[in-house]
């Protein structure tokens, strides 16, 4: 177990390495002078010759590069041009709201996923199997902020049930967070919803039908035994791989729905930087997202190990 | 009375082209601590036969079309799944070709036995495991203590087939039910798995049918012996008077097809042609497309088994003429 | 929001016989018979007409203010009604029907070009594979949604960009779904028996390996055709797309938030043009998945 945990650290290294290269080299990618960009059409020169130095543009390419890695290094992922702290501070701060609208989501996306999509296989080719495989060919062709702008006009505009937007901190009133994140949570959820449907549905026929489910046949066991013991236990160990999937599209959904929904959460910082040209802002929330979902992976692969005694003896 | 009793038995899959059946008017018996060979290429229903008596043919496609199993003063083919469930193990039990793969992978072997067990007895949990430790020793695993916590991918293939023996022995069941259980193997370890068997079936006075397409399987195993064709059964006989008298032209063309020592034959013969795909079989004898002393007659009637010599049947309409044609000197 | 799954196309084992008669027409004949992919084909199909008629089935120029009449519902003399400047939403939403496809078709065809290009050469040649595919785990490391995001934010906003960024988003994820094709076909007996004959690597690729790996690919590029459109329409709506008043789907969405209450229509029409095209498209995929991968064909 231990081996394999660091076996994979070990290999997520060098990606990691080239994750914050990339980000490194995206403000190379703004045409022109980003230091101009930013500051806008209306800046003098001074202006302009300040953030440029501000942003370390003004030095040589190497140094900025190693002056990147080393701020990296002591975790300071530069200084927010539009809130005028440090990235890091600034993002972890809003950390917690992204976290607790994804963990919600993710909630309902393996309760709903796995449900429909087990049903789905055990009912083959019956009504209950195609409403399952309905609904989730529409899961997954309902944009969420499509479905948000529904929802709020149905269950805020017209019926009043929960709040139009805004947010309210769990630690503050645990029912106004359900209530504030709830309809969020579900236009987030949908389309993972639909995806995980699919695959367990395609899983669990899959391993249906292998040897091992007619030994467990053979042997007497009762039908409920066989689908959620001998079953489960195999279609879990590929739908965990999803699920690390899955993690990856709500932090990105996220975004939308977060800017939707005027939830102070990651995504709305970096909508709201990308809108206001705080490239550093947008390059650091960039890279502690990424590196936060490349830690996922890990445990999404430490899981597998702990699911799949073939891959935690090797 | 018979153990197992079947009765004129058919069992159809509905495919994309209509319903074809792959075994058809199957009647048979199993005496207790007998052991019954069904012998036949791939296709030929042997597997069905065995998954319709166990119940765990997928229905739909697949469906009971006549014919009735008794076991036990019981028609399984008349029971529910529920109580199919209560037979499966304690009544009858089953092994299969391929023990890479009957094992679930992600369950140690020892609570793979003891699920067994606990599926339809109330045991302590100490009781339970000595119980599966005695199991595991009783089909030759070495140190089974130890070996109670391996998962499947830790053992070979010889010892994953034991670990299905003793999954199967579990319930003391009064017929086990083997297809192909050395198909799989290694030779050696093929005649290590018999040879277990045949000492199980001593010892506890279950019956045994085993389903191979291996001869040499049967010579070596069985009392008695079925040939299957095409889905039908066309010989019946107690082994020995089978490899001393075949009668049936498709079992004289499977003992030509096994290199033997002992009987003193020219050459090896294949049987020319293929098993007929079961939506295309010929009108009349199945076997007649490849048979040499196939006659126009052979295609009007469906032979029938019948009993040519004592508890030994086959069906063929034109046995005399074979039989006078092996006579005669080449 | 979008992602290509391992399950849009087969990355595993592309078995088939190298020549079979007409394979190419059996397939379309199994295609014309499945339900699903011709409900997918009516669909997009639609959508694919409104694209290319735009300029002769709207009357109205899409960016004509008309404050007299705006907020009018659908059904008046405005077929769609209009939006809060009074502009033809027939006309904006047609028009950005075919703003959609347009990206649709250049994203797809810049991984058709650069996926199949990677691909093929890290998984047929194993000394660039380690290399490009290192590069290749740092992209799809990225959450998809957040990198286009960030790259059209780095470039700026236009329809261009947008086709930029969804590129390099999916390229890498097509990448990889052919070089795992490529490499199960480079082991497959009749390459090897041509590599014995002698054949160079080029015909190799092209003659041998290409023509086999194509199956994974149509499906891949069937969704990804779907995640385009879905993902531009996203930028759009979050103000990162073409630039306002260009009428893209995602930017009447956005502009139609201030006034959902009074005027729902305005999300509304365009968001249900989206769904149907992204459902059509899924549903196609779907079809040529059933049809063009045996391995990923649920045996009944």
């Amino acid at each position: 177990m231990m081996g394999v945990a660091l076996r994979r650290l070990a290999s997520a290294l060098p990606v990691l390495l080239l994750v914050s290269l990339i980000t490194f080299g995206m403000m190379r990618l703004i045409p022109g002078d980003p230091a101009a960009a930013i500051a806008g059409l209306s800046a003098t020169p001074q202006q302009v010759a300040q953030i440029r130095a501000d942003l370390g543009l003004d030095q040589p390419f190497l140094q900025q590069l190693v002056h990147w890695y080393g701020g990296l290094l002591q975790g300071d992922l530069g200084r927010s041009i539009l809130m005028g702290r440090g990235v890091f501070a600034v993002t972890m701060e809003r950390l917690p709201v992204t976290l607790g609208l994804s963990a919600y989501a993710l909630v309902l996306t393996l309760l709903i996923g796995l449900l429909c999509g087990i049903a789905a296989a055990l009912k083959q080719n019956t009504i209950i199997d195609q409403l399952a495989m309905v609904f989730a060919m529409i899961g997954i062709s309902v944009p969420s902020f499509f479905l948000g702008l529904v929802m709020i006009i149905v269950f805020a505009v017209h019926l009043g049930w929960l709040p139009t937007g805004g947010y309210v901190p769990f630690a503050q009133d645990p029912w106004g967070w359900f209530r504030s994140v709830t309809m969020p949570a579900i236009s987030l959820a949908l389309l993972q919803a639909g995806l995980l449907a699919r695959i367990t549905r395609s899983t669990m026929l899959e391993v249906m039908r292998q040897d091992y489910i007619r030994t467990a046949r053979a042997k007497g066991l009762p039908y409920h035994q066989v689908v959620f013991r001998h079953a489960l236990a195999n279609a879990l160990i590929p739908i965990t791989t999803v699920v690390g999937i899955i993690i990856s599209l709500l932090l990105s959904g996220a975004v939308v729905t977060e800017a939707l929904f005027s939830i102070p959460g990651i995504g709305q910082l970096l909508t709201q930087a990308v809108l206001n040209r705080d490239y550093p802002m947008v390059q650091g929330g960039l890279l502690l997202v990424t590196g936060f979902l490349v830690l996922v992976n890990i445990g999404i692969d430490l899981l597998y190990a702990v699911l799949d005694p073939r891959v935690r003896y090797e | 009375m018979s153990l197992l009793e079947i009765r004129n038995l058919t069992t159809a899959f509905g495919t994309e082209s209509g319903q074809v059946t792959a075994i058809e008017d199957i009647s048979f018996g199993i005496e207790p601590g007998e052991i019954l060979g069904i012998v036949g290429e791939s296709g030929s229903g042997k597997s069905v036969t065995a998954l319709t008596v166990m119940g765990l043919l997928p229905r739909p496609p697949a469906k009971i079309l006549s014919g009735s199993v008794m076991f036990d003063g019981q028609d399984l083919t008349k029971l529910s799944e529920r109580q199919l469930q209560k037979i499966r193990g304690p009544g009858i039990a089953m092994i299969f070709q391929e023990p890479m793969t009957s094992l679930n992978p992600v369950f140690r072997i020892g609570e793979q036995i003891m699920e067994t067990i606990r599926a339809h007895e109330r045991l302590s949990p100490r009781a339970l495991r000595d119980r599966a430790v005695q199991l595991l020793a009783k089909v030759g695993i070495p140190s089974p203590e130890r070996r109670m916590d391996d998962y499947p991918h830790q053992l070979s293939g010889g010892q994953r087939q034991r670990v299905m023996i003793a999954i199967a022995l579990a319930c003391n069941p009064r017929l086990l039910i083997a297809d192909e259980p050395t198909t799989a193997l290694d030779v050696t370890i093929q005649a290590q798995i018999l040879d277990l068997l045949m000492d199980l079936r001593d010892e506890l006075g279950m019956a045994i049918m085993i389903i191979t397409h291996n001869m040499g399987v049967v010579a070596e195993t069985a009392d008695r012996v079925l040939v299957m064709y095409a889905g039908r059964i066309v010989e019946q006989s107690p082994v020995e008077r089978l490899f001393d008298a075949p009668l049936h032209p498709y079992t004289r063309g499977l003992l030509d097809c096994v290199p033997s020592l002992e009987h003193d034959r020219p050459r090896l013969v294949a049987i020319p042609g293929s098993l007929p795909e079961p939506a295309r079989r010929p009108s009349g004898c199945r076997f007649r497309p490849r048979c040499a002393h196939a006659a126009p007659a052979c295609a009007e009637t469906l032979p029938i088994l019948a009993e040519r010599a004592p508890a030994h049947a086959a069906a063929c309409i034109r046995l005399p003429e074979i039989a006078a044609a092996m006579a005669e000197p080449a | 929001m979008s992602e290509v799954l391992p399950l849009a196309a087969a990355p595993e084992a592309v078995e088939r016989a190298p020549k079979r008669r007409h394979p190419a027409l059996a397939a379309l004949r199994r295609l014309f018979r499945h339900r699903l992919f011709l409900t997918g084909l009516f669909l997009f199909g639609i959508i694919a007409f409104l694209a290319a008629a735009a300029p002769w089935i709207t009357t109205a120029d899409p960016n004509r203010l008309s404050m007299r009449n705006k907020f009018l519902p659908p059904g008046g003399d405005y077929i769609l009604g209009t939006d809060n400047f009074g502009r033809s939403l027939w006309s904006r939403v047609v028009w950005g029907a075919q703003l959609s496809v347009i990206i649709g078709i250049s994203v797809v065809a810049l991984n058709a070009v650069f996926g199949t290009l990677i691909g093929a050469l890290a998984g047929y040649f194993r000394r660039v594979d380690n290399v490009l595919m290192r590069i290749n785990d740092a992209l799809m490391a990225f959450p998809a949604i957040l990198l286009a995001i960030g790259v059209t934010a780095m470039l700026g906003p236009s329809t261009m960009n947008v086709i930029l960024a969804l590129g390099i988003v999916y390229v890498p994820r097509t990448a990889r779904i052919v070089r795992a094709s490529v490499i199960v076909l480079r082991e497959m007996e009749y390459v090897q028996a041509a590599v014995a004959a002698g054949a160079g690597h080029w015909r190799i690729l092209r003659h041998h390996i290409l023509p086999n790996a194509m199956a994974p690919m149509i499906v891949q590029l069937s969704f990804l055709f779907a995640y385009a459109v879905l993902s531009e329409a996203t930028l759009s709506f979050l103000g990162l797309g073409a630039v306002p008043p260009t009428p893209t789907w995602g930017n009447i969405m956005a502009e139609g938030r201030d006034f959902m209450r009074d005027a729902p229509w305005i999300i509304a029409i365009p968001g249900v043009a989206l769904m149907l095209t992204v459902l059509g498209l899924n549903m196609l995929g779907d079809g040529l998945r059933d049809v063009l991968d045996p391995r990923l064909r649920i045996q009944q």
